[in-house]
C-alpha cells in the first residue's frame, strides 16, 4: 500500500501503457475478452484517480505526491511529475472519460485488439502531460499522445467521406483529417521544441517548479538579442504550439475535420481531454514562464477568444453534418475557456493595489476557465457519444435525414436534450456555471468583448435547438420507423456524465474548492 | 423549533415536491398515467400547502414586521478567490404575495390538465414538464438573489420550450417552442451581462444586500458607467430591464408569445398567467429600488422612462392587433402582452404597487379565461377559429358564465372585478405623474373592453356557426371546477387593494391591505414615491368610461345582431387594409425573419464555406501545397543534379578511372607487378621519411 501512495502517478500515468501491452498480446481473436481487460485495466487508474482525489489537500502549497527519478542528468531532465489542484481535475477528467469511451467501443468490429491497445496508450500520453512537472517529459508526452490518435483516425475513422485537395485529388476524409491533425499539432511542436530547448540550455534545468522561478526574472542577453525579444518569441512559439492544440481561433480547422472522421470514442477523447492539453499548457506554462508577455498580450488572446464565441458559434449554425456540429460547438466552448484565460493573462501584469481590487474578478474569471474546462470535457463527450449512438442506427449523420426521432427513440431523446441543455448552457447545469463565472470575471476587464460574446451563447441556443429540431421533432421519417432504442451499455456509459451534469450545475463548489487555491497563487 | 425556524424549512421546500415529481416521472412512471398525474398533483398540492401556511403565517405578522424581519435562509454556493457567492431563500412581502397566487393558480391548471389531457399519448410527459415548469417559478419566487432568480428564469425558459413544443410532430409546434426560446435568450443573455455587471460591482446579487441598502443603492446611482451619461444603477436596470422585455413579451420582443398558443392550452395558462410572464414582470417589481434609485420627484430614472415609454406603446400596440384576431388563443395573447405592459408602464412611473397589484389579478383572471377558452376547445371539438363558433353559451353554461367574469375583469368592468381595481389604480397614478402615458393606456383600455366583448360575443352568443360549436358539450368537473375557483378570485381579490380614499367603499373597507403589505417590500421608499394624495375622480371618470364604453361598443358591433355562419368580421369591412395589417400583426415575424434570421443563416453559411474552408484551410492547403512542390523540386534536384550529375558522375568518373588504370595496371605480367609493389614501397618509405 505504501508504494502505490508513493508512486500514485507514476501508477495512474503507466498502468494504461501496461495495459496496453497486456492487451496486444491477448489472442487477436478474443474480441470480447480483449474489450473487457481494456475496459477493466481502464478503471485502475480511475480508481487510483479516487485515492489521489482522497488524499489532495486543496490548500497545501505548491505540488503534490511528487516524484523525482534521475532521468537525464546531462542535460538536467529529470522524471518529475506532480500535481496541483489544476491538474488533479484533468486528471480525473481523463480517468473518468477513458473507461466510458472504451465501453463506448465495444462496438467496434475491425483490428479490435490494436485499437484497444492504442486507447489505452493514448491514455497514457495525456496523463502524462497532466501531470509532468519538467518540460521535456512535458513534450514527450505531449508528443506520445499524437501517435494513436493519428491512428485511431485513420484506420477506425468514418469509412464514407471525400475532401478534395487544391481543386484536383480527392483524399479519403479520415486520411485528410489525419494528416491535417498530425501535422498541425507538430508543427506547433516545432516552435514549442525550440522555445523548450532555449529556456532549459540557459537554465541549465528543465524543472518547472525551477523554472517558474528562475526563468521569469531572469536578465541579460541570449545569442546576442536581448533577453525581452528571445522571452517574446519563446512566447509566441508555446502559445502557438497550445492555440493549435486547444484549438484557439483561427488555428481551429484541424477539429471539425479530426473530431468528425475519428471513431466516436475518438471524438469524445479528443474533445474531452485532448482540447484540454491546449489549455491546460496555457495555465502550466504559458502565464508562469512568460507573465510579462502574456499581460502585454492578453487582449489578443481575448479577442481570439471572442473570435472563437461568434464565428464557431456562426459556423456551428452553418453545418448540416451532426457530428461536425459538436465539434464546431467545441471551437465556441473552448472560446470561453480562452477569454478566462486571457483576464488570468492580462492581471499577471498587474502589481499592488490594482492586483488587490481585481483579485476577486480575475478569480472569477479563471476558475471559471478551469471549471469550463472540465464542463466541456464531459459535456462534449456525451455529445460525441450521442451522435455516435445516432449513427450507428442510422449511418447517417446528416441531419436533413432525420426528423421525428423523438417518437421512436423517447429515451435517447430524453437524453439527448439534456446534454444539449447542458451545452447550451443552461442553468441548474454544468455549463452554465462556469460560462457565468467566466463572464463576471472578465465584464470589468474586457467589457466590449464580454458583452459582444454573449452573442455566442444566442447562436449556441440557435444551432442546438435547431439540431434537436431536426434530430428529434417534426414528422417522422418513415426511413427510422424501426430504430432501436439507445441500449444499456450506452445508456451506462453516458449516465455517470449527466449526473455529474446535474450535480455541478446544482453544487459546483465540491469541485471549484480543488483547485480554487492552484489558481489562486498563479494569478499571485 | 420556533415558527420561524418552521417556516424557513418549508421556504426552502416549496420549490421541492413538484421537481421530484418531475424526476420520478420522468425517470420511473412514464407509462402509468394514472399515477403521473396523481403524484404531479399531489407534489403540487404539498407546495401550495406549504406555501399557503408560509403566507397566511406572514400576514399575521404584518408587512412591516416581515419588511423588517424577513424569512432567510443562505448556503454558500460558489467558491471563489477569498469570497463565496451564497445561494438562499427569502420571504418578504412581495414573496409571499407571488406565492399565494402562484401556488393557486398552478394548482387550478394541474387539476384542471387531466381533464384538458386525457388521452394524449404523452400524458404523462406532460405532468412531468409542468411539475418542472412549477418548480421554476416556485424557485423563482422565492429566491433570496439575482442569479438563483435567473436560473430558475432559465429553467421556466426551457419548460416553455418543451412545452410550447409539446405536440412536436406538428411543425408549427416545434417552430414556436424554438422561436419562444430563442427569442426570451436574447433578453435573458443581455440580463445575464446586467448580472455580471451588478455582481463586478457590489460584490454581491443578494436582494437584500442590494436592494435594502442606502449606501450601496447610492453608490451604484452616483458611480458612472461604462456607456457614457448612465450611472451604474441605471446601466444595470436597462440590461435587467431586457430580460423583461424578453419574458414578459413586450415590444420588440413580444414575437414569441401569440406563436406560444400552440402549446396546449393548460401550458398558455401556466405561460401567461401563473409563471412565466409573469416571472419578468416579478423580477422588475423586485429590483424596483434599484431600477428607481436617483429618482428625483417625478422624474424617472433612465430605466424608469424606458419602462414608460415601452409599457405603455406595448399596451396600445399589442392591444390593436387583438381587435383583429380570430384565434380564441390568439386574442388572449395579445390582452396578456397588453396587460404586461400596463405593469411595466406603471413601474415605469413609478406606481410600484399598482403594478404588483394588477400582476396579481391578472394571474387569476387570465388563468381563468386561458382555462376558459380551453374548455371551450375541448367542448367545441379542438375548435379555436371563433368565426367557426357562437352560440356556445347554452351549450355550456358554466364555461361561458366563468369566462364572462374573466372577460369583465380583463376589460375593467367598474367595482364588480378584480381587474378594475387595479388597473384603475394604475390609471390614477398615471394621470398624476405622466398624462401621455395616462391617455395612452386608457385607448388601450377602450380597446381591451372591446376586444373582449368582440371575443365573448363571437364564441358564445347567437347561433354556432360551425359543424364543431353544434355539437358542442359542457366539459367535465375536473374542468369546470377550477374555472368555478378562478373566477371567484377574478371578482373578488380585488376588494383587498381597494384604496381608502374611494368614495363609498373604501370607507366601508377602510384599509388598503394590499397597498400596506406589498408596499411595505421595499420599506422607506414607498413614502418617497410620487403619487396622487388625495381621490380624483376624473382618471376613475375616463377608466369608467374606456371599460364600458369599449363593452358598449364591443356589444354593439357583435352582440346586438349575431354574426350568421359565412359572414366577414365587419370590422374588417370597415377599417379595410388596416384591418389586415392588424390581422397580420403589422408583418413584424416577416420583418424579423428578413433582417434578422436570413441574414443569420447566410452568415454562418459563408463563415463556414468561405472562412474556415476557403480562407484558413486555404491557407494551410497552400501550405501544404508549398510543401509538396518543394518536395517535388527537392525530388527532381536529387534525381537530374544530385543523383544523376553529382553522386552518378563521380561513381562514373572513378569508374572511368578505374577502367583506364586497369588497362594500364593489370597487365598480367608478374614483373609488372613486382614493379608496383616495389614503387609503392619506396613511395611509403620517402612519405615516412618526410613527415615522421
Amino acid at each position: 500500500m505504501e508504494f502505490i501512495h508513493e508512486h500514485l502517478l507514476t501508477l495512474i500515468t503507466f498502468i494504461p501503457l501496461v495495459g496496453a501491452a497486456l492487451v496486444a498480446i491477448l489472442p487477436r481473436d478474443q474480441e470480447r475478452l480483449i474489450k473487457w481487460v481494456s475496459f477493466l485495466i481502464s478503471l485502475i487508474p480511475f480508481g487510483l484517480s479516487l485515492v489521489l482525489w482522497a488524499n489532495f489537500q486543496p490548500d497545501a502549497a505548491g505540488f503534490q505526491f511528487e516524484e523525482h527519478l534521475v532521468w537525464f542528468p546531462q542535460v538536467g531532465s529529470s522524471y518529475h511529475v506532480g500535481i496541483d489542484g489544476i491538474s488533479l481535475v484533468m486528471v480525473l477528467l481523463t480517468t473518468l472519460l477513458t473507461p466510458l469511451a472504451l465501453l463506448i467501443s465495444f462496438s467496434i468490429k475491425e483490428n479490435v485488439r490494436s485499437y484497444f491497445a492504442l486507447f489505452l496508450m493514448l491514455e497514457m500520453g495525456m496523463l502524462g502531460v497532466f501531470v509532468a512537472l519538467d518540460l521535456l517529459i512535458f513534450f514527450l508526452f505531449w508528443e506520445i499522445g499524437l501517435v494513436p490518435m493519428y491512428f485511431l483516425i485513420n484506420r477506425w475513422g468514418s469509412e464514407k467521406g471525400e475532401r478534395v485537395l487544391w481543386g484536383q485529388f480527392k483524399v479519403p476524409a479520415r486520411t485528410y483529417a489525419a494528416f491535417k491533425f498530425m501535422l498541425y499539432t507538430m508543427f506547433g511542436s516545432l516552435g514549442l521544441f525550440l522555445a523548450i530547448q532555449v529556456i532549459g540550455l540557459t537554465a541549465g534545468t528543465f524543472d518547472i517548479v525551477r523554472l517558474r522561478e528562475f526563468w521569469p526574472t531572469f536578465t541579460g542577453s541570449l545569442f546576442g538579442l536581448p533577453i525581452t525579444v528571445i522571452k517574446t518569441i519563446g512566447f509566441w512559439a508555446f502559445t502557438i504550439a497550445f492555440a493549435i492544440k486547444v484549438p484557439i481561433w483561427p488555428f481551429h480547422t484541424w477539429l471539425p475535420d479530426a473530431h468528425t472522421e475519428a471513431p466516436t470514442a475518438g471524438s469524445m477523447i479528443l474533445a474531452g481531454v485532448l482540447l484540454k492539453l491546449g489549455a491546460y499548457g496555457f495555465l502550466r506554462l504559458v502565464l508562469p514562464l512568460f507573465p510579462a508577455q502574456a499581460a502585454q498580450f492578453a487582449w489578443v488572446l481575448a479577442l481570439l477568444g471572442l473570435g472563437a464565441a461568434i464565428f464557431g458559434g456562426l459556423a456551428a449554425l452553418g453545418q448540416d453534418d451532426f457530428k461536425r456540429l459538436v465539434a464546431y460547438s467545441s471551437v465556441g466552448h473552448m472560446g470561453f475557456v480562452v477569454l478566462g484565460i486571457a483576464v488570468a493573462a492580462w492581471a499577471l501584469g498587474l502589481d499592488g493595489p490594482a492586483r488587490d481590487l481585481f483579485r476577486t474578478d480575475v478569480a472569477l474569471a479563471t476558475n471559471g476557465a478551469v471549471l469550463q474546462m472540465f464542463n466541456h470535457g464531459i459535456t462534449a463527450a456525451a455529445m460525441f457519444a450521442l451522435v455516435g449512438v445516432v449513427y450507428e442506427r442510422a449511418h447517417t449523420r446528416n441531419l436533413k435525414e432525420f426528423g421525428g426521432l423523438g417518437v421512436v427513440v423517447p429515451a435517447y431523446g430524453g437524453i439527448l436534450l439534456f446534454c444539449t441543455m447542458a451545452s447550451l448552457g443552461l442553468p441548474g447545469l454544468n455549463g452554465f456555471v462556469s460560462e457565468f463565472m467566466v463572464f463576471r470575471g472578465a465584464w470589468p476587464i474586457f467589457t466590449l468583448v464580454t458583452a459582444l460574446a454573449t452573442l455566442g451563447l444566442v447562436f449556441t441556443a440557435a444551432y442546438l435547438l435547431w439540431t434537436i429540431q431536426k434530430v428529434l421533432l417534426g414528422p417522422l421519417n418513415p426511413r427510422w420507423e424501426g430504430m432501436k432504442e439507445i441500449n444499456a451499455r450506452e445508456a451506462i456509459a453516458l449516465a455517470p456524465l449527466m449526473v455529474l451534469m446535474f450535480v455541478i450545475g446544482v453544487w459546483p463548489s465540491w469541485l471549484i474548492e480543488l483547485f480554487n487555491a492552484a489558481v489562486l497563487r498563479l494569478i499571485g | 423549533m420556533t415558527i420561524r425556524q418552521l417556516l424557513e424549512i418549508l421556504t426552502v421546500l416549496i420549490p421541492l415536491p413538484p421537481f421530484l415529481a418531475f424526476a420520478f416521472i420522468v425517470l420511473f412512471f412514464n407509462r402509468w398515467k394514472r399515477l403521473s398525474h396523481s403524484i404531479a398533483i399531489g407534489a403540487m398540492a404539498l407546495s401550495f400547502l406549504m406555501a399557503q401556511i408560509v403566507f397566511w403565517t406572514v400576514i399575521g405578522w404584518g408587512g412591516e414586521a416581515l419588511y423588517e424581519h424577513p424569512i432567510a435562509v443562505q448556503v454558500p454556493w460558489l467558491p471563489s478567490g477569498d469570497e463565496v457567492l451564497s445561494m438562499g431563500v427569502m420571504v418578504d412581502p412581495l414573496t409571499a404575495i407571488t406565492l399565494f397566487f402562484v401556488s393557486i393558480t398552478c394548482l387550478a391548471i394541474f387539476i384542471y390538465s387531466v381533464g384538458y389531457m386525457h388521452g394524449d399519448p404523452r400524458y404523462s410527459r406532460f405532468f412531468a414538464y409542468i411539475s418542472l415548469f412549477a418548480t421554476g417559478m416556485l424557485g423563482l419566487t422565492v429566491a433570496d438573489n439575482l442569479l438563483m432568480l435567473f436560473i430558475f428564469w432559465e429553467i421556466m425558459g426551457l419548460c416553455s420550450y418543451l412545452l410550447i413544443g409539446f405536440w412536436f410532430e406538428k411543425p408549427s409546434a416545434y417552430r414556436a417552442a424554438i422561436k419562444a426560446f430563442l427569442t426570451t435568450r436574447i433578453g435573458d443573455v443581455i440580463m445575464l451581462l446586467g448580472i455580471a455587471y451588478l455582481y463586478s460591482q457590489t460584490g454581491t446579487l443578494s436582494f437584500a444586500a442590494i436592494l435594502r441598502d442606502e449606501a450601496v443603492l447610492h453608490e451604484l446611482a452616483v458611480t458612472p458607467s461604462v456607456i457614457s451619461g448612465l450611472s451604474v444603477a441605471a446601466a444595470v436596470g436597462l440590461l435587467l430591464f431586457a430580460g423583461t422585455v424578453g419574458k414578459s413579451a413586450q415590444f420588440p420582443l413580444h414575437v414569441w408569445l401569440p406563436d406560444a398558443m400552440e402549446g396546449p392550452t393548460p401550458v398558455s395558462a401556466m405561460i401567461h398567467a401563473a409563471t412565466m410572464v409573469s416571472a419578468g414582470v416579478y423580477m422588475v417589481v423586485r429590483m424596483f429600488p434599484l431600477l428607481a434609485v436617483g429618482m428625483e420627484g417625478a422624474v424617472g430614472t433612465p430605466p424608469m422612462v424606458a419602462m414608460a415609454i415601452i409599457g405603455s406603446f406595448t399596451a396600445f400596440f399589442a392591444a390593436t392587433i387583438a381587435v383583429a384576431q380570430d384565434d380564441i388563443k390568439r386574442v388572449l395573447a395579445y390582452s396578456t402582452i397588453s396587460q404586461l405592459a400596463y405593469m411595466v408602464a406603471a413601474l415605469g412611473i413609478g406606481a410600484y404597487v399598482a403594478a404588483a397589484f394588477h400582476l396579481v389579478t391578472h394571474a387569476f383572471f387570465k388563468a381563468l379565461l386561458f382555462l376558459g377558452s380551453g374548455s371551450v376547445i375541448i367542448g367545441a371539438h379542438h375548435e379555436q377559429d371563433m368565426m367557426e363558433m357562437g352560440g356556445l353559451r347554452k351549450r355550456m353554461p358554466v364555461t361561458f358564465w366563468t369566462f364572462l367574469i374573466g372577460g369583465f375583469a380583463l376589460s375593467g368592468f367598474p367595482i364588480l372585478t378584480a381587474g378594475f381595481w387595479s388597473k384603475d389604480e394604475i390609471l390614477a397614478y398615471a394621470w398624476h405623474l405622466n398624462p401621455v402615458v395616462f391617455w395612452v393606456l386608457a385607448a388601450g383600455a377602450l380597446l381591451t373592453a372591446f376586444y373582449t366583448m368582440r371575443q365573448i360575443c363571437l364564441t358564445f352568443l347567437g347561433e354556432p356557426r360551425g359543424e364543431h360549436a353544434e355539437h358542442a358539450h359542457e366539459t367535465p368537473w375536473v374542468m369546470t371546477g377550477p374555472l368555478v375557483v378562478l373566477a371567484l378570485f377574478a371578482l373578488f381579490f380585488g376588494f383587498v387593494g381597494v384604496p381608502e380614499e374611494f368614495p363609498v367603499l373604501g370607507e366601508l373597507i377602510g384599509y388598503n391591505w394590499f397597498h400596506h403589505f406589498v408596499g411595505a417590500t421595499v420599506g422607506e421608499l414607498l413614502h418617497h414615491l410620487p403619487g396622487p394624495e388625495s381621490f380624483n375622480p376624473v382618471p376613475l371618470a375616463i377608466s369608467v368610461v374606456a371599460a364600458l364604453g369599449g363593452l358598449t361598443l364591443g356589444w354593439l358591433v357583435y352582440g346586438r345582431r349575431p354574426l350568421k355562419a359565412g359572414e366577414t368580421d365587419p370590422l374588417a369591412r370597415w377599417l379595410g387594409p388596416v384591418h389586415t395589417v392588424l390581422k397580420n400583426k403589422y408583418y413584424i415575424d416577416e420583418l424579423y425573419h428578413f433582417v434578422f434570421i436570413r441574414p443569420t443563416v447566410w452568415l454562418a453559411g459563408a463563415v463556414f464555406r468561405w472562412f474556415d474552408r476557403g480562407l484558413i484551410d486555404g491557407i494551410l492547403h497552400g501550405i501544404a501545397r508549398l510543401g509538396e512542390i518543394l518536395g517535388i523540386a527537392n525530388r527532381w534536384v536529387h534525381t537530374y543534379v544530385i543523383d544523376g550529375g553529382v553522386v552518378d558522375g563521380s561513381a562514373k568518373v572513378v569508374g572511368a578511372t578505374g577502367r583506364e588504370l586497369r588497362q594500364v595496371l593489370q597487365t598480367g605480367q608478374v614483373q609488372h607487378y613486382l614493379l608496383q609493389v616495389l614503387m609503392f614501397l619506396c613511395a611509403f618509405a620517402l612519405l615516412y621519411i618526410l613527415f615522421f
